[in-house]
């Protein structure tokens, strides 16, 4: 028993608690980023007053919103309204388990492991929709009505996106994905499957509820949409799980297209050899960093969808792609087209 | 340790199916269905059945019983009509509980389907995913495909009896592409007004 303790629990809570805390940090500073370069998109400096450069600023607002007072409403269902953010959370964090960093950097290397990502980022929209419920409160009740039937829409939409992903790389372990990508820069797979990797990016943003797919919140509809009885720490706590959620899915996008941890300077002559020593995390961080950013260069581009237009985009549009584009990456597949998918696929009866 | 976490499990599972038939607000009930689901989806996960797992999770709980919270939360339900029927149907509602509780210990009773019996399977080294899919395409094939062709003409039939051509209200990508603005503004020139006392620059 003491055995189990030292060898497998310690170390696998330290991880836990290295990544938790890491990806907190990184939330803090992606509200920084989203203020300043929407700031600067729009001809503004953004916050600068806390702190050199107004770098203090997410610690003063987490701040500010641990000593606000939590308000909950009288007429509210409220075992349910406190659980609500728990739930928004809980998927957030528990889906950065099988994220592989490195070659073997990953917490929980298991087989399954994109199936896994799919079915616990699922489960995210019940924090939104019990909060709209036990709300009480029509605005809310409205925002997460929108959200539901929009997140299980781009749901399908992004789970043909990754079936794509799935029958090219032969697996579901989400390193094996990545090792598959070897060889440089056009044989990651946004190459191959640039169509499924624009649906599932654009899914993406509609799953986290970002902009321009916002119509969960839309301020200008339904004031804030699920959130808006929420106050102090309890909303920041969805807050906490929107960011997550985007980091999430900027580090899949990153992982699944654009090859993980591998160097994007993979068999060029002089350049790989210099930037050898570079290592992976650098690289995976990179990405997801530029994804991270398209996220919010969106956002300041681009003018709310009309709720009806959300839904056609989804069923109608990206939808028959990803089926059209999964024919044809099968074919490409079995008959061996293109040097991206070598690896066999073994057909023999049991 | 299986044991004790098996227990853990089933005694959650029991309660959460308990509380999904006895909770009177159809919402909780909802939500403790998704609560059974997640239990019985850890249990699946101990007996190695890691893609059946996860996918009880992914469509169950991520998108059936959202759908389902969805229509619920809709729903204006007067608890006190639901209970009028209880004593009335109860002898009836017994018997049909007695029956099949009788034939579930038949079936799956510690006899035929004991730790002795079905011992848990030894963890294969290869992975559970790939043998299912193996299974799926190759010895169960036709099963499979006669379902889904099953499923398809499903949505088809519930698509067609809520579908009303007539009563829609729905706007046309196309043709609200196609509109220029000399199709919905029209500009009149007009001689300006005089001022009415006659004076001045009109």
């Amino acid at each position: 028993m003491l055995d189990l303790l030292t060898q497998h629990l310690l170390p696998n809570i330290g991880k836990i608690l290295l990544i938790v805390a890491i990806l907190m940090l990184a939330v803090a500073y992606l509200t920084l980023a989203e203020r300043k370069v929407i700031g600067y998109i729009q001809m503004r400096i953004g916050p600068n007053r806390v702190g050199p450069r107004g770098l203090l600023q997410p610690i003063a607002d987490g701040l500010k919103l641990l000593l606000k007072e939590i308000i909950l409403p009288t007429r509210s269902n409220l075992y349910l309204f406190v659980l609500a953010p728990v739930l928004a959370i809980g998927p957030a964090l528990a889906a950065w388990a099988v994220i592989p960093f490195d070659a073997g950097m990953v917490l929980a290397d298991i087989n399954a492991g994109l199936l896994y990502v799919l079915a616990i980022t699922s489960m995210g929209v019940y924090g939104i929709v019990i909060a709209g419920w036990a709300s009480n409160s029509r605005y809310a009740f409205l925002g997460a009505m929108r959200s539901a039937a929009q997140v299980v829409s781009y749901e399908i939409a992004m789970g043909f996106a990754l079936v794509g992903v799935l029958i090219a790389a032969g697996s579901l372990n989400l390193s094996e994905i990545v090792m598959a990508q070897q060889g440089g820069i056009f044989y990651w797979y946004w190459l191959p499957l640039l169509p499924l990797f624009v649906v599932y990016f654009v899914s993406g943003v509609a799953e986290t509820n970002r902009a321009p797919f916002d119509i969960a919140e839309g301020e200008s509809e339904i004031v804030a949409g699920f959130h808006v009885e929420y106050s102090g720490m309890a909303f920041a706590i969805f807050f906490l799980a929107e960011y997550a959620d985007m980091i999430l899915i900027s580090i899949l996008a990153a992982t699944l297209f654009m090859g993980g941890w591998l160097s994007p300077f993979e068999g060029i002559p002089v350049l790989e050899p210099m930037f050898a020593w570079v290592p992976g995390l650098v690289w995976l961080l990179l990405k997801t960093s530029m994804f991270l950013f398209i996220y919010l260069w969106i956002r300041a581009t681009f003018p709310r969808y009309r709720y009806d237009q959300v839904m056609r985009l989804g069923w109608k549009v990206f939808i028959p792609v990803t089926l059209v584009w999964l024919v044809i990456i099968s074919t490409m597949q079995v008959f061996d087209i293109g040097p991206w998918f070598n690896n066999i696929v073994e057909v023999t009866s049991p | 340790m299986e044991k004790i976490l098996f227990y853990f499990f089933a005694g959650i599972l029991l309660f959460a199916a308990t509380m999904v038939i006895t909770v009177r607000n159809p919402v909780r009930a909802a939500l403790f269905l998704v609560l059974a689901f997640f239990t019985s989806a850890a249990i699946w996960l101990m007996l190695e059945a890691e893609f059946l797992a996860i996918s009880l999770v992914l469509v169950y709980v991520g998108a059936v019983l959202v759908l389902f919270l969805f229509v619920v939360m809709m729903l204006d339900i007067d608890t006190s009509a639901l209970k009028e029927g209880f004593t009335r149907y109860l002898p009836l509602g017994l018997l049909v509980a007695v029956l099949i509780v009788l034939e579930l210990i038949a079936v799956l009773g510690a006899a035929n389907f004991g730790l002795d019996q079905v011992p848990v399977p030894e963890g294969s080294d290869e992975s559970n995913t790939k043998t299912l899919g193996r299974l799926l395409y190759t010895v169960y094939v036709y099963p499979f495909e006669i379902a889904s062709v099953i499923l398809t003409v499903a949505i088809v039939a519930a698509i067609t009896l809520t579908l009303r051509p007539n009563k829609r209200k729905t706007q046309d990508p196309a043709e609200q592409v196609k509109v220029r603005s000399k199709d919905r503004v029209r500009l009149v020139k007009m001689a300006s007004e005089k001022r009415q006392d006659g004076k001045g620059k009109p």
